[in-house]
């Protein structure tokens, strides 16, 4: 069964070879609004766009203290539980800024998480394809992406 | 406590042979302290170290031969040598593949002391 899913073609081999070589379990790759755009573990749309919305808003608070404080942003963010661990990070691609986030068990560390973090970065930069035109949103169209979207992320 | 820790890492990498010394949370793999040469990525060396002696760790458990107390790789290059010492720190050490493994061991002791 394929694991990783991606609405974004591009997304797909460098977060297969991530996931691989972090032992992550549950990954998201989103816009900072919690779009989603690749994930992999997930097995049910609600849990996706529940983990997405909560990991978006998490970094535009660390944002907004990080502001507060007098730091530019905040690299990334890690929350260490005793079973799991949450990573949570933000990239800059041609594409503009991405999250991700990462849950990862015991079998795996954050200092993996992050080593494989910083090729998954890289290789997303020399991947993306480069900024795509804005379009006029239309109520059609929009219903039509959405569905798209959730087909190529649960494979329905 | 960070200068005593440096110090015994500059004990480990006075030994010939040696490239770098590490000491890592075990259970994360981030890097306490460390004293490597230029070009040794001692992140990388943190996070995959310390992920290979927590599975090496649970095969002895698992294997019934007790906890370990020592790892060493041998591989076609280098050597890497870890090992466990109190309050969840594991020490790591990458060397030339002919380095005297017994003298970077005691050294190694040396340091475990030092977290004790």
């Amino acid at each position: 069964m394929k694991r990783v899913r991606a609405v974004e073609p591009w997304i797909e081999d460098p977060l297969v070879r991530f996931v691989t070589e972090a032992g992550a379990r549950l990954t998201l790759i989103m816009t900072p609004a919690g779009q989603v755009l690749a994930q992999h573990g997930f097995t049910r749309a609600v849990d996706v766009m529940a983990a997405a919305a909560l990991g978006a808003a998490i970094v535009s608070s660390t944002r907004e203290i990080a502001t507060t404080i007098g730091e530019g942003a905040f690299k990334a963010l890690n929350h260490q539980g005793i079973h799991h661990g949450i990573f949570l990070a933000e990239m800059s691609t041609p594409r503009g800024p991405l999250l991700a986030l990462v849950v990862y068990g015991s079998e795996s560390s954050v200092g993996l998480v992050q080593l494989f973090y910083e090729d998954l970065v890289q290789e997303l930069v020399a991947a993306c394809p480069g900024e795509e035109p804005a379009r006029p949103v239309i109520a059609a169209d929009f219903e039509r992406d959405l569905h798209k979207s959730l087909a190529s992320l649960f494979g329905r | 406590m960070s200068e005593q820790f440096k110090e015994a890492l500059d004990g480990i990498t006075r030994v010939k042979g040696v490239r770098g010394a590490i000491m890592v949370t075990d259970d994360d793999g981030l890097i306490i302290a460390d004293a490597v040469m230029e070009g040794v990525r001692s992140d990388a060396v943190a996070a995959l170290a310390a992920s290979l002696s927590a599975r090496m760790a649970r095969a002895t458990v698992g294997a019934g031969v007790g906890e370990q107390h020592f790892l060493h790789l041998q591989a076609e290059n280098c050597t890497l040598l870890t090992m466990p010492a109190p309050n969840g720190v594991l020490i790591v050490v990458l060397a030339e593949k002919d380095v005297n493994v017994g003298l970077v061991r005691l050294e190694m002791l040396r340091a475990v002391e030092v977290v004790e």
